[in-house]
This record gives structure tokens, sequence and C-alpha cells, in this order.
């Protein structure tokens, strides 16, 4: 099997998508107030630290991140094993009455954005959950859609979609790699 | 083995630290280290076990080890039932095995055991499908209570490689101190034991420990001492004269203490006999963390039930 990688997105395009993406945030919530950002690792953690910088340098306020790990949420959890592996959940502040702009990578078939969404309701009642992807694929398999999306991008269901980001692969890009279509 | 260079979860049981690789001991702490900020959540409970039954059959009376197992039972989803010997029908004359094989036939998928029987949930463990997780059999093992006073250690420390950790009292008894023993040796840890001659049991320095009977010695520059308690109902012979005379030689107070470094930690299994093996005001001093290990103790639990969970799964 032979796999290419086609770029959709480059340093600048993603960086561009999550300053519109910032802008668009502060618009709709008309600032600041009650805002709260969490990060779906693993890359969805460090697209809510980028988002976090660019908010507060706008509107000179520091606004809280917190790290979602969705494992123990997963819908397909008790038909795999061996378990996979966990990583640890880090919301420190109480999501009761807050804004929570969830923030992923990719937004593929919503299964990891239900499973987020439970997740997220056991740290209280949040006022809304907002979604904030990089990239919207298509298919999803669930009602969930986004409210700030990087890019659409079309894609064959057996495409994958691949997020580089400097924090863990060195730098910035988005890239389907054309899946087999046998 | 492994899967992203990480270790894949194979064990349907967990019977001691004995059997288990540095790579497994690891994981387990490291995978109770995501379940601990469960506990502190608005909500404390994770979806992970929804429909899966856990068995908590206490042939040996117990209170911390076994509702320590049933919260983390709770907090995962599953759906547990209690069992204790007295009020079974073990009383009736029922074999272990028969037990066992009953709660099986209820397609129940892990039972937390412990029993008076050092080795018994080794055996079982090989006539049923269902996983089992020691909670202490005999003189043997309780390796849950080994993990999570490693793992309170290790968050405290940040490691476990080269601190000198000393275990004083009642060693002969004590499975707490031999499942210490097998984890923390295997982690790379210098473990030092004291007590009286008669509670410590012959050959132990085999499992690479050191053995010096003076405690001002034992730990002098230890990184954490764990007391252990005498165990009085297991000794049907006078092993020392009086506990009087324990706790003037081995009891751990305030001053001795500071043999140890200056930010040694204090730890105790429980329970605590104040006066005896601990000095009381030692025991609520800040360098205790006593209550920190139990509070630990569920997360590890969590972990433990989360790992072979998994593995059973595998099997079918």
């Amino acid at each position: 099997m032979i796999t290419s990688e086609k770029q959709v997105l480059d340093e600048g395009g993603i960086e561009r998508a999550l300053a519109r993406i910032a802008h668009e945030i502060l618009e709709r919530n008309q600032g600041t107030a009650h805002l709260t950002l969490v990060g779906i690792r693993t890359r969805g953690v460090f697209l809510a630290e980028r988002l976090q910088t660019k908010l507060s340098r706008i509107e000179k306020k520091e606004i809280p991140v917190g790290i979602l790990d969705i494992t123990l949420y997963r819908d397909d959890l008790s038909e795999i094993g061996p378990k996979p592996e966990l990583h640890e959940t880090n919301i420190p502040f109480n999501l009761k009455g807050k804004i929570v702009v969830l923030v992923d990578d990719v937004l593929f078939t919503g299964r990891t954005i239900r499973a987020a969404l439970d997740g997220l309701i056991d740290f209280g009642r949040p006022k809304a959950i907002q979604l904030a992807v990089l990239v919207d694929r298509g298919y999803r398999e669930l009602p969930i859609k986004a409210d700030y999306v990087g890019k659409n991008v079309p894609t064959a269901f057996q495409d994958k979609v691949i997020i580089r980001l400097k924090e863990t692969d060195g730098k910035d890009e988005a890239v389907i790699s054309e899946g087999d279509k046998s | 083995m492994t899967q992203n260079g990480k270790l894949n979860w194979k064990r349907k049981d967990l019977l001691g630290l004995r059997d288990l690789s540095t790579e497994e001991i690891e994981l387990i702490l490291d995978t109770a280290k995501s379940f601990s900020e469960v506990s502190q959540r608005e909500v404390k409970k994770v979806p992970v076990m929804r429909g899966k039954t856990v068995v908590n059959l206490f042939l040996e009376p117990s209170t911390r080890t076994r509702v320590s197992f049933e919260l983390a039972e709770k907090r995962l989803s599953a759906d547990t039932i209690s069992m204790a010997s007295a009020g079974s029908s073990m009383t009736k004359g029922e074999s272990l095995w028969d037990t066992i094989a009953n709660i099986e036939a209820l397609k129940v998928d892990i039972i937390v055991m412990r029993h008076g029987s050092s080795g018994a949930p080794h055996r079982v463990s090989n006539y049923t499908k269902c996983g089992i997780v020691n909670a202490g059999d005999g003189i043997n093992e309780h390796p849950t209570q080994g993990l999570l006073d490693i793992f309170t250690l290790r968050e405290l420390k940040g490691k476990i490689k080269g601190l000198k950790v000393v275990f004083v009292g009642d060693i002969l008894h004590s499975r707490v101190a031999r499942s210490n023993i097998w984890g923390l040796t295997k982690l790379g840890a210098e473990v030092v034991i004291c007590g009286p001659k008669t509670l410590i049991p012959w050959g132990i320095e085999e499992l690479g420990v050191k053995v010096i009977h003076d405690v001002k010695k034992a730990i002098d520059g230890a990184d954490a001492v764990t007391l252990l308690r005498i165990q009085m109902e297991r000794q049907n012979e006078t092993l020392f004269p009086s506990i009087r005379e324990y706790a003037s030689t081995f009891g751990m107070n305030t001053e001795l203490f500071k043999c140890a470094k200056p930010d040694a930690i204090l730890m105790h299994p429980g329970p605590v006999n104040r006066g005896v093996e601990i000095e009381s005001a030692l025991a609520d001093s800040p360098q205790s963390y006593i209550l920190k290990q139990v509070t630990n103790g569920i997360a590890v639990r969590m972990a433990v039930l989360y790992l072979l969970s998994g593995a059973l799964k595998n099997e079918k």
C-alpha cells in the first residue's frame, strides 16, 4: 500500500485559522466573562493553549485552560482490551456557570466529542459548551456540530487526517493521508 | 506485548507484587496517578466498569481495605456486593472452591478476596475465569497496600530509585511488608528491615533487604519510615516479653524520628496502635502521611480494577 500525503494547512494557515477562531469566540461571547478553554488530549490541549495566548493578547485577560482525557468515557471501552493507556485529566476549576470552549484537532465521527461532553458535565454544570476544531472532515455518526471550524476539509471515509503541531511533532501542518480504497 | 512503546496489561489476576515486572508496577502507578483526580471532582464517578460486577469476599476482618475497594468499584460504576465469612454459607460448611464456583455461576467479573491462608487466592485463580484481586492472604502479600505505599512515596519524593525505606515492627506476620519489599526492591529502593529478632523472618535478606535490629541505626538517613503493627491475633506463642517493652524499644517518637532525614516521611498501613508502635503526637505530625495513604488507596485500587477488567475481555 502506497500512501501519499496532501497538505491542507501549513504553519501560516493554522496560525491564521486560530487567530480567526479567537476573534469569533470573543465576538460570539461578547468578551471573556466566564470563558474557559478545555483541550482534549493530546493535540487539543496545545491548540487550547495557543487560543489562550491569542485571547489574552486581545483582551488582556487570563483565561483558564483545562485538560481533558476522554479515555474513561469512550463508548467502545467495554469492547476493547487491553484497556487503553490512561492520561491525567486536569481541570482545576469548577465549570458551574462557565462558558466552556472545548478544543480538539479533528472533528470526524463525533464520538470523541460525545465522550468529552459526558466528561465535562462531571466537573459541574456549565452555562454553555461550545466546540472549536482545527479541521472538520465530515462523516458524523452522532448529531454533533462545531461552533468554530479552522477549515472544512472534504475527505474520503478511509482517509486519515493528520495534524502535526510543533509541541509534539516539530512542525505545524494538517495533511490528508489517503487510505486504502479497497 | 507493547503498543507505542507502552506495556499492555495481560493479567486477569493481581496476586502479588512478587509476580509483577518493574514495567507492570510502573503501569499501575501511572494509571493510578490518572485516577487520583476522579475523587476530587464534583461527580466522583466515571463510567468505566458499567455493567461489570465485582464481589468483595472478605474472609478475614477488614474495614479500611474493604471500604477502599468498595469505593473504588463504585467510582468506576461497577456493581458491587460485599461478603464476609460470618453470615455466608461458609459457616454452614461450604468449601472455598464451592463458594468461588457459585460466585462465578452468578456471572461475576472480578472477585476481590481476603483470606487467612497464604496462597489461597493463587490457588483459586487457577480454578476460575473471574479475575482475582488479592486483598491480603495470610502472611504472604497484600499487593494493593504495597502499591499504594509505593505510590504515596513516589508522589511525595518524585521517584523510588535510590530512596532508603525502613520498615519497623512485626515483619514476620506482615503481608504489607512483603508486598512492599518485592515492589520497592524491583524499583531500585534500598530497603531496611528493623524489629525484634523473633519478628524478623529467617532468611529475609535473600529478598535483597538489609536487617538492622537497632532502630536508631536502621532509620539513620532514611527517606521514609513505615511502622507496622504488632499482629497479636496471629501470634500463638510469646515472641517478645511485653507490649510495653516493645513500645519502649521499637516505638517511634518525635525525638527518635529525627535520626531520619529532615524531610523523611512517616507511613503506616493501619490500623494504628497509638502508644505502641507510634507516639500519638508523631502520628498527627506534618511528617505523617498515614491519611494520605488511605486517600491514595482508592486511586490505586481503581487502577488495578481498570487494568484487570481489560484483560478479562481478552479471554472470552
